[in-house]
């Protein structure tokens, strides 16, 4: 395997406290030397099989593929342990954090997803987890957030700015200042300084590793087009990742239209942002003119982040995959069909990328390949509140 | 040597001749209004800082602690930008000189390091910090600061390794920026017992550069201690928090002021 990228293109980099860089280069280090170790690789695998519930199938929705029109297999990371595709990092993370000797364990959450997968790993570990989270979110997902303290962890208020995302990661990252000696600050999504792109990248491309294999057996051929949600964007830097060089096959990102494009109100950074630093790397993000880092606005609070991990700013910018923006009411609604049409309640996150598909069906052979990156379960009280105000 | 750089060094000169540290308070732009920043500069300069450190907020400060974060979300509630730090900029520069601390994406959202200079210079800055710009990210800012005759000034931490250390003081223009402590900003009980031997070793290397250490510094017995071995002394938080409890312009001018001839009492003594 290469070396781990400190940039893709212009964008990504360390745009951190020095304080930080110490600990950055003592994280690029011990994962270039763990991501091939057979014992980590072996104790990883195992975990994923026999408690993630790895590999997820990746199901053709026949009743889907007739609504739409062409032929569309899900890959259901809604199936493992935790319901969503974050348990895949964060225990590949926690994992390597006690090989670093690491017995503190921080993370940010928005809607409390990461942060459960996070303290499900600390717990499953014996790892001391204490998750960053606004209190405005605190207040809208209060299941998760008495899910974290049932498994243990210490669930930390952050009470600046928009209460949300955001600023829970800025939180994260100052405590990481302040006790980068013991700490390991497992981050959540393919963002942040050098080497975390790199290093939630390796721990998702599970997802597409998997996805492109069963795709194999199931079809004899690669989709035609792999189609994720983005937020920060990890489902979909790791079900892209093992087709990147499959230069047939189509790389579709859908982001956060929010309340449209036109309002303002939004979170598709690549699609409606600027190019500039948030959280450590440099990126698509959305900001104001002079350089203050804007509140994003999403129904969904995994895509209710004002930029994107640097790996997808370059793939937009080379043209090898391509990001549209997915409206709150376009994402609603494909909620409530794929639970009718399927059986299967998706996360609102999921939901913005199989509302792209059910408006933009393949034409000609072939089949798609959709990232169902978590379940919807979380999101039926919002759901409820948002379809019954209209 | 380039203008920012000269002026930087004839202040602690200054200091130095006088047998004492370089008094180099911190202040955020705009806190908590327009006219208060302004009053706190202005007393600032009156009340004997040799250097002024300018804040110019930022939402999403990532080396600062509660306290400086807490006052540029007030100040960008009331309505600040970085045109507000250039103004209070261009208020005391001739008097004292000024080193802007700035976050990246600020200066990247101005048309990057050129034209972020040019502004700066043109409000009369000496040099600048960015705090988020660590040895490796900084090239091409760097090299446009320089070349508009800023300073830049990098800093140190105390997990910063002895070769990475070296080369940062090899870059360094105006001074060298020691952080006391792993953390952010804000006020410590206490100040680490291996303080004293990262200033030994930063002026090792930074040879005829200035070094000066904050981020921690809350009283004037700190400032006095700290004073002894380094060549300025950076007050941040502590003050921020005066000027927050003056309650007025002119009280936050009075309450900066009596602390920093305290502190200047101490750094003499």
């Amino acid at each position: 395997m290469s070396a781990i990228e400190q940039r893709f293109g212009p964008y990504g980099g360390r745009y951190v406290p020095e304080t930080l860089i110490g600990a950055l280069d003592e994280l690029t280090e011990a994962w270039e030397a763990t991501r091939e170790d057979p014992e980590y690789v072996a104790r990883l695998d195992a975990l994923r099989r026999d408690y993630i519930g790895r590999p997820t199938p990746l199901y053709l929705a026949e009743r889907l593929s007739r609504r739409v029109g062409s032929r569309v297999y899900l890959k259901r990371e809604d199936l493992a342990h935790t319901g969503a595709h974050k348990i895949n990092n964060a225990l590949g993370q926690t994992l390597l954090a006690q090989r670093m000797g690491k017995a503190r364990i921080i993370a940010e959450t928005g809607a409390g997803q990461h942060g459960v997968a996070t303290a499900t790993a600390c717990a499953l570990l014996g790892l001391e987890c204490i998750v960053y989270m606004g209190t405005e979110d605190i207040r809208r997902q209060a299941p998760n957030v008495e899910r974290m303290k049932l498994l243990g962890a210490e669930v930390a208020p952050v009470d600046a700015g928009a209460r949300t995302l955001k600023e829970a990661t800025s939180a994260a990252i100052r405590d990481w200042v302040a006790n980068v000696e013991t700490t390991h600050y497992v981050i959540g999504s393919a963002v942040g300084p050098a080497p975390y792109p790199v290093l939630v990248r390796d721990l998702q491309r599970v997802i597409g590793d998997e996805a492109r294999e069963q795709s194999l057996a199931a079809e004899g051929s690669l989709p035609r087009r792999v189609i994720a949600c983005v937020g920060g964007g990890s489902n979909a830097i790791g079900i892209f990742a093992p087709f990147i060089d499959d230069a047939e096959v189509e790389l579709i990102g859908v982001e956060a239209g929010g309340d449209g494009i036109e309002t303002g109100r939004h979170g598709a950074s690549l699609n409606a942002g600027t190019t500039g630093v948030l959280h450590g790397s440099l990126s698509a993000i959305v900001a104001d003119e002079d350089g203050q880092i804007l509140e994003a606005h999403s129904v969904s609070a995994g895509l209710d982040y004002p930029g994107t991990g640097p790996q997808h700013a370059h793939l937009r910018d080379t043209g090898r995959a391509a990001y549209f923006p997915m409206t709150d009411a376009g994402a609603l609604g494909a909620l409530g069909e794929l639970a009718r049409l399927e059986g299967i309640i998706p996360a609102l996150e999921s939901s913005h990328a199989i509302a792209w598909l059910l408006e933009n069906a393949l034409e000609g052979e072939g089949f798609d390949v959709l990232c169902l990156s978590g379940r919807g379960d979380k999101d039926l009280a919002e759901y409820v509140r948002r379809t019954s105000e209209a | 040597m380039i203008a920012g750089e000269q002026r930087i060094r004839a202040a602690f000169d200054a200091a130095r001749d006088e047998g004492r540290a370089a008094l180099m308070p911190y202040m955020m732009a705009g806190f908590p209004d327009r006219e208060s920043g302004l009053a706190v500069a202005a007393a600032y300069a009156d009340a004997g800082a040799d250097l002024v450190e300018l804040g110019v907020p930022y939402a999403d400060p990532l080396a600062d602690g509660p306290v400086i974060h807490s006052a540029a979300t007030v100040a960008l509630d009331n309505g600040a930008t970085l045109r507000t730090a250039l103004e209070t900029c261009e208020a005391i520069a001739d008097k004292v000189p000024v080193v802007l601390m700035v976050y990246t994406n600020m200066v990247l959202a101005h048309g990057g390091g050129s034209e972020f200079a040019k502004l700066a210079r043109a409000a009369g800055a000496s040099g600048a910090i960015i705090p988020d710009l660590p040895l490796g990210e900084d090239e091409g800012i760097r090299e446009a600061f320089v070349a508009e005759g800023l300073a830049m000034v990098p800093l140190v931490a105390p997990t910063t390794t002895d070769e990475r250390r070296a080369a940062i003081c090899k870059v360094a223009k105006g001074f060298v920026y020691v952080v006391s402590t792993v953390g952010t900003t804000g006020e410590r009980g206490e100040l680490p017992p291996e303080l004293a031997d990262l200033v030994a070793a930063t002026k090792a290397d930074a040879g005829e550069t200035p070094v000066a250490v904050g981020f921690g510094i809350g009283t004037p017995a700190h400032a006095a201690e700290v004073g002894k071995a380094a060549d300025g002394v950076i007050i941040g938080s502590r003050l921020v928090r005066a000027a927050d409890e003056g309650g007025s312009p002119g009280g936050a001018a009075e309450s900066v002021a009596e602390f920093l001839a305290e502190a200047r009492v101490a750094l003499a003594g």
